[in-house]
Order: structure tokens, then sequence, then C-alpha cells
């Protein structure tokens, strides 16, 4: 079997992030070959290195395809030679037809002007080719996640395609959708089609990869090979984790008091299909200096939990009673949530939780400018003392408070986050996804806040799709899944298995 | 009003260095200066002559005033086409009220006012509530209020207006300190022009001052002490400077008070208040603002209702200036105010932008249209080196984005 694709010694390093240390990765020609990681290993960046997002130059290290070196300008150009990415987030122009997208940038045309006739009779012997049984007509919009995927990989056989990466296919896809993708993978490699899988999840990568290659905090770890027997999921799940359980996580004496949060028969419904239920019935508490975990799979409902929670900013038709205390609190507005003593820190940090272009000054101050004012007007001097107390508290690395946050590293920005939600004073915080895309040091220091959270006698709750991450902090975790909660499970008795064997079952 | 300029940087900056840094603070102040002392040296002195300021003033509060609210709608992320239209409709309406109603000028004034709140609010509420897109509304507003105002006039002028509806506009405060030409010895000037002069540039640089030693108290590092010396000269020189050739013509016109007072409001509002700083989160982060608990909505509706007062004012205003309303009074002003706000360093994208800004934009403009008037160029020219402008000082903007990115 001959090499396709060999990736050596690639090193990417952004403004105080060595997000690549020397990966290698070879391919060979025809085979399915899974990359594997944590979130954050830096399996992504690889691929963007790989597909030229990241040019020729913006990297160290040399990439070999099909024996002579790549350097790549952009992705038009990778494109040209046959090695195609599909993202995690579709690139589909969902107001146009499947033949439209299909070959958008690549157009069936003689001097400009479309033949369509040709169009739709490619179309359709691509749509054969991946099982997709729609007109070539039909809108993009109009099909549901797992058939716009099978779009996306018609799209890239349209574009005679030599090397196939996927991003995590099947992170939005139904059981039955992901099953019928792998299959599609499995065809592919038999008419000869060479296809990179990256995935989360092993038992699909177990099921379909002929190699898989283990990505840990920015290397290399290992390439495992299924024709040695060596692929299992405990060996993936070493490889991955790597350093001992009990290092990743700051020690912690629990001191754990009475009930402090508690959330009764919360029912929420979708904000546009208000027949559809998308929280049923969430009963769950948090102690005094407790730290709670949500475990489940994406799109279990966890964030859309927290977000109705927190000034119904989800959903409608939300029902059911939220305590603290012992005594019903309002959580009707976010400002009356606040005021109630909660805190949710959102997963997408950027879009919804900074202003990007401010200063750390500004951002740490926002959700509480009545503790920096007096009728009405701003004190700075005393908003830059709060800032400038919370950057050394937490440890925010930036010469001053006066840096716009754009600036700073994932975990600087979450620390800003945090310390925005400290100057509200919360006895509950709800932290979703503290930790993605946050460097392992971090990371680390963003546990020991933690920590120092629930020490100093409050509620943590924290969503987290990094099942270890939840075993290594949490006191109590519940599961969800599909908007119930499913399961419970106290820190001692709790594994990765027994949490999926909950969401498995219900 | 000095303060906003003071920007932070770490101890030990040179004078050179600090100014590079902050090229995108100063820029257009400092082009507004070189505008002005390239149109006085080729008009020979004309622009500054006494006559040419109070005239500046005159022909410019209108905008001025209006970009203020501007400056609010589009730091929160919003636009409003419709305040040109809104000018032409409160303008008419007073006209109506006053010359065919025979309202008094002190009933007419409020009444105009709460109209255009009641304007704002109309065009407010969809853009904040229903998140229609504000160009929309408000394109929609242009029209609808063009009509009603050509509506209401049934497509005449109407006027003359009483003599202390005109004060509003061409009215000068009365030299409440004649002495002070005695102590000069200046026949013709007003005392009280020089004193507010004076008055107000000690006072600028005495708050400046105390920001200053505030911020050293708290271990905020200002701007280089030299810089902070020439910036205060400066402006106190230009602010005593303008007041004394006022003072040779008419003295204070009453509109420029007014204009003043208006601008040290809404610095402060948006610099120093709960209620500015969020218009900034908003306009920064929508999402992220609403999570941190405010009221989004609620304040995006807020800058609609200010924005329709300050359109009324301006209208009311400009009617008073022309001492007739006519249906095409406010024909394209929403451009220029805009215009202004945007060479005043606002973005687009919102969250960004400062009113000192917008008045200096709003003055580049205005003496750029004077001073070309003064020099006989044709209404065609004028319109392409101003629409040339606009274009240079956002390209000059991004670019210095970009760079310090």
């Amino acid at each position: 079997m001959s090499t396709l694709l060999k990736m050596q010694n690639i090193t990417k390093t952004f403004p105080g992030v060595k997000a690549l240390d020397s990966v290698n990765l070879e391919v060979n020609a025809g085979e399915i070959h899974a990359v594997v990681g944590e979130n954050g290993a830096g399996k992504s960046t690889l691929m963007k290195v790989l597909s030229g997002v990241y040019p020729h130059g913006e990297y160290e290290g040399e990439i070999l395809f099909e024996g002579s070196e790549a350097r790549f300008s952009g992705i038009a150009d990778s494109e040209k030679q046959g090695i195609i990415i599909i993202h995690q987030e579709l690139a589909l122009v969902p107001l146009l037809s499947i033949a439209e997208n299909l070959f958008l940038g690549n157009e069936v045309s003689s001097r400009g002007v479309i033949n369509w006739p040709e169009t739709f009779r490619k179309t359709e012997t691509l749509l054969r080719k991946v099982g997709l049984r729609e007109a070539p007509t039909t809108l993009v919009d109009k099909l549901g996640v797992g058939k716009q995927q099978l779009v996306e990989i018609a799209k890239a056989l349209a574009k005679e395609v030599k090397l196939l990466i996927l991003d995590e296919p099947t992170a939005a896809l139904s059981e039955s959708d992901s099953q019928a993708l792998l299959d599609l993978l499995l065809e592919l490699k038999s008419q000869g089609i060479t296809s990179i899988l990256i995935s989360h999840k092993l038992n699909e990568v177990e099921r379909v990869a002929d190699r898989i290659t283990v990505i840990r905090d920015g290397t290399t770890v290992s390439t495992l090979q299924a024709a040695r027997a060596e692929i299992n999921e405990e060996r993936i799940i070493r490889d991955m984790v790597g350093r001992d359980m009990a290092h990743r996580y700051p020690e912690r004496v629990r001191n754990i008091g009475d009930v402090l949060f508690e959330v009764k028969d919360w029912n929420v419904y979708h904000p546009d299909h208000a027949e559809r239920q998308v929280i049923r019935k969430a009963n769950f508490h948090v102690r005094k200096g407790e730290i709670v975990g949500i475990a489940g799979l994406m799109g279990a409902g966890r964030t859309e939990l927290a977000m109705s929670l927190f000034g119904r900013s989800y959903g409608q038709n939300i029902s059911g009673e939220a305590r603290l205390h012992g005594k019903p609190i309002d959580t009707s507005t976010v400002s009356s949530a606040i005021a109630s003593g909660l805190a949710y820190v959102t997963e997408d940090r950027k879009a919804l939780g900074l202003v990007l272009d401010e200063t750390i000054q500004k951002n740490i101050s926002l959700a509480n400018l009545e503790g920096i004012s007096r009728a009405g007007v701003l004190n700075e001097a005393h908003e830059q003392t709060v800032a400038e107390g919370y950057r050394k508290a937490m440890n925010i690395r930036t010469p001053g408070v006066y840096q716009k946050v754009v600036n700073l590293s994932g975990g600087n920005q979450q620390k800003v986050v945090l310390s925005k939600w400290l100057f509200t004073e919360p006895q509950v915080l709800i932290l979703d996804e503290p930790t993605r895309g946050i460097d392992v040091g971090a990371k680390f220091e963003i546990y020991g806040i933690m920590n120092q959270l629930a020490d100093e006698g409050r509620g943590v709750l924290m969503i987290s799709s990094e099942m270890p991450e939840l075993l290594g902090m949490c006191d109590r975790i519940y599961v969800m899944n599909e908007g119930a909660l499913v399961g419970e499970l106290a820190a001692k008795d709790a594994s990765q298995e027994r949490i999926m064997s909950f969401i498995v079952r219900s | 009003m000095s303060t906003d300029l003071a920007e932070k940087t770490p101890a030990g900056a040179s004078v050179g260095s600090y100014l590079k840094s902050h090229l995108r603070d100063y820029g257009m102040l400092l082009a507004l200066i070189a505008i002005m002392a390239f149109f006085q040296v080729i008009t020979d002195g004309t622009l500054l002559k006494p006559v040419n300021i109070t005239n500046l003033f005159l022909q410019n509060s209108y905008i001025i005033i209006m970009a203020l609210g501007m400056l609010l709608v589009i730091v929160a992320g919003h636009i409003d086409l419709s305040v040109g239209s809104v000018v032409g409709f409160v303008g008419a309406l007073a006209a109506v009220m006053m010359v065919e109603w025979h309202w008094s000028v002190y009933a007419t004034i409020p009444a105009c006012l709460l109209v255009g709140i009641a304007i704002g609010a109309a065009q407010g509420y969809w853009v904040a509530f229903w998140r229609i897109p504000s160009f929309i509304v408000t394109l929609a507003g242009m029209l609808v209020f063009r009509g009603a105002s050509l509506w209401l006039l049934e497509g005449q002028s109407v006027g003359p207006f009483p003599r202390e509806f005109q004060a509003l506009s061409t009215g000068f405060i009365p030299d409440l300190l004649p002495f002070v030409k005695s102590i000069f010895g200046v026949e013709r000037m007003n005392g009280l022009a020089v004193f507010a002069g004076a008055a107000i540039a000690a006072l600028l640089v005495w708050l400046g001052m105390r920001t200053r030693t505030r911020n050293q108290a708290y271990g905020i590092e200002g701007e280089p002490f030299s810089f902070f010396v020439m910036r205060n000269v400066l402006v106190s020189g230009a602010i005593i400077f303008v007041s004394y050739k006022l003072s040779t013509f008419r003295g204070l016109p009453n509109v420029l008070i007014t204009m003043g007072i208006l601008t040290v409001i809404y610095a402060f509002l948006t610099e120093s208040t709960v209620l500015g700083r969020r218009i900034y989160a908003l306009g920064g982060n929508q999402k992220a603002a609403k999570l941190s608990g405010i009221k989004t909505e609620r304040l995006i509706f807020l800058t609609f209702i200010n924005m329709g007062m300050l359109a009324a004012l301006a209208g009311l205003i400009f009617a008073a200036r022309l001492n007739t309303a006519t249906p095409k009074a406010g024909v394209s002003f929403e451009l220029d105010v805009i215009a202004a706000v945007f060479i005043g360093g606002a973005s687009m994208s919102g969250g960004v932008g400062k009113i000192v800004g917008a008045v200096v934009g709003a003055f580049i403009m205005g003496v750029m249209n004077n001073g070309m008037s003064i020099m006989g160029i044709g209404i065609d020219y004028q319109q392409m080196i101003k629409g040339l402008v606009l274009l240079a000082a956002v390209i000059f903007d991004v670019y210095n984005k970009n760079k310090s990115a």
C-alpha cells in the first residue's frame, strides 16, 4: 500500500499558544484513517494546515502529497490537488438548490453560461453515488442535517476527490443517519477514495478505521492499526487522555453544605416550534460548596436548560420552579436572575460572553455596572481598581486592564468572563463548557478557580462534553439525554461507561 | 469634554509614539485644524472673520445637534435615515401651529418636541421589539414624513414666524457684562462672550487636571505631561480665540449655547454614565450585553426616541433660521449627519464612536461647505469633494484599525 499523504513535524503556533508541536501524520492510499483526540488537542488545526486554511509559511514542517512536497496557498489550492475538507459547520448555501450547491465555484458551463441539463444529469449521478434520493432542484434549506452532510460529500465527489477529510461528520446526526454515513464511507473506500475521519465517537472510529492517529496536546501520541488488532476503546482512551487523572485536576477538600439551588419540574419548549418540548420535567439541585456536573451528548439540551433558567434566554412556555435557599426566586429576566444570585458563563464566550472590541476593564464591569456607579454615573477609577483586582486574583496574563479582550488567548478570555460574573456576587454559577478551546495549562487554572468558588460556599453547576473533566471535577453528575435528566451519579460511582450506559439506555 | 481625548498608555511613552498610537483619536481633530488652516489661507482670511465664524455655527448647528443623537443610534448598531424628513415635518408642523392655528411659541416648541419623541418611538418600536432592520424602518419613515410635510404645507411655504421663534436660531445672548469692553477699551465687543469663553477654557483645564491627578492617584497612566499641556493650550486657545471673534460681531448665538450644552450633556452621558456604557456594550455585542442583564430592546427603543427628539429640535432651529417652512426643508440632511458621525470615527458595525468625534466630523463637513462656498466652488464639485473626504476618513480609520490589530 502506497503512502498518499505524509505530514512531517508540523508545528503551528498562535500568539501565546503552541497548537501543534511537531505532529506527524501518514495516510495510505485507499484507507480510512481516523484522527482522534480530546477537544483542543489540535485535530482541527492540523486539518486546517493540511487544507491550506493556514497557508504554507504560517506553519513549520512539510507536507508530502502523492510523493511531492505540497505548499498550499489556500483552500482553492489544496482542492485543486484533490484534498477536500468537509467542516463541522456545513458550508452549503441554504437557499440554493442541491445542483447549484454541488457545482458552486465549479459550474458546468461554457463561456460563463451554465449548462443546466448537464448539471442536472451530473447531479443525479452524484446523488445516486451517495445514496441521496432527492431531486436536484430541491433547496438545501429543505433537507435535514444528515442529508445535507450527504450533499457535502457529493460536492466533494464532484471535484474529483483524492483525499476526503471529514471533521466530526456525525456530531449533529441521529444514530441511523450516522450509520448510513459510515456505510457510505466504507463504500467510497471500496471505490478507492482515501479519507481522514476526525471523530470523538470511538465506536464509530473502531467500526470503519483502518488506522488511527491519536493526538494529544498538539503532539502525535500513537498510530494504531486495525490489522494488528490494536484498535480498541481502552487503548485509544488511554492514549487520548495520557496523563494520570490525579494530576490533571487540582486537589480540593470537599465541604458540602445544605441544598442551595433547586430546580423543580422544569419544562421548556422550542422558541420557534411551540409544540417541540426541549426540556422535559427536569429536577435537580446543587448544594453549598458542591460542584455538580451535567453530562450528555451534543444536543442533549444542557445549554438550553441552563439558558432557560438564566432569564428565560432560551425557549418559550417555560414552566417549573427555581429555588434558592428553599425560597422561590425570580428568573424571568436576565437582570432578575442576576439579582437572585445566578450567573451563567456561556459556552460560546466570543459570541455570547464578551464584547470583544472592548477592554478587559469594561467587560468585567458589564454585568454589574451598579457596582461601579452612583446615581447612574460611573466611577471609572473605582472600576479600574475592581478590574485590576480580578486581573491579579484570576492571574489574567496581560500588561493591563486596558487591553482589548479580542487580543487575549482563550484561557485569559475565559478568566475575564469568570471575573465578570464573580463581580455580580453570584451564589450559583452555571458554567457551560468552561474549558472549551483552552489549552491544558489554562484549564488547570480554571479548575482551580472552580474549586475556590466551591470552597467559598457557592454552588457550581458545570456542563461539559468532556467526560474526564466531569469525572475529575464534580461531586455529583447528572446525565442528560434528549431533554431529560436520565441519571444521577455520585462522584465515587461515576465512570465514563456508566454515564454512557445511562445515555444509551434512556 | 477635554477628558475624552485623554486615553491611557503605559508610562514613559514619548509624545511622538503616544501620538502615533493614538492617531485614531486625534487624527480627525488634526484634520479639522488642517482644513481650517487651508481655507483660512486660500480665502484670504475670510473663513475666520467674526461674521463667518458666527455663520459657521448657525449653518451647522442643526447637523451637529442631530449628529449627537445619530452617534448613539450608530453606536447601538443601527441607523436612522428619516431625520431629514423629520426636520422637514416638524418645521412644517411648527409653521402650521404658529401661523395657521395661532399657537404661542411656548406651546409650539414643547408640542413639536413631543411629536419628535413620538416619531422616534414609532420607528424605534419596530426596530427594537420587532427586530425590523432600522435601515428599512427609517427608510419608510423618510418617505412617510417627507410626504407628511408636503401634505401639511399643501405644497406651499408657510411663514414668517414670530420674533421669539426666530430667536431660537438667529438670536444672540444680550451682553450681560457691558463693562468688559470698557476694560479692554474696545468699542464693538461683547463682554459676556469673552468672559464665557475664558471661563469655559479655564473650566476645561481645571477638569482635565482634576481627572489627571485623580487618575494618577489610582495609578492610571495618562498621556505624557507635555502632551497634556500642549493639548490644553491648543483647546483653550481655540475656545478663547473663537469667543473673542464672536464677541466682536454680535456675541454668542443662542444656538451655539444650545449646541454647546447638548454636546456636554451627551459627551457626559456616553462616557460617564451607566446608560452610555450599556449602549456601547449593546452595539459591541448585543447577545453578550443581553446575557449580562442589559435590557437591549428598551435601550434601542430609547436611542430612537432620543434621535426623534433631537431631529425635532433641529427641525425647529432650521425653520427658525429660514423663517419659513418649506416642503423641501431638511432634504438629504440625514446624509450629512450620518457622514459627520462616520468621519468622526464611529463604526458601521456599532459599539465604537465618540460624541466629540461626531461634532468634529460635523465641523469638518461644515467648514468644507463654508470654505468651498466662499471660494465660489460650484455645488457639483463640492458634492464630489465631500464624498471623497468621507471615503478618505473611513479608509484612514480602517487602515489605523488594521495596523493596530
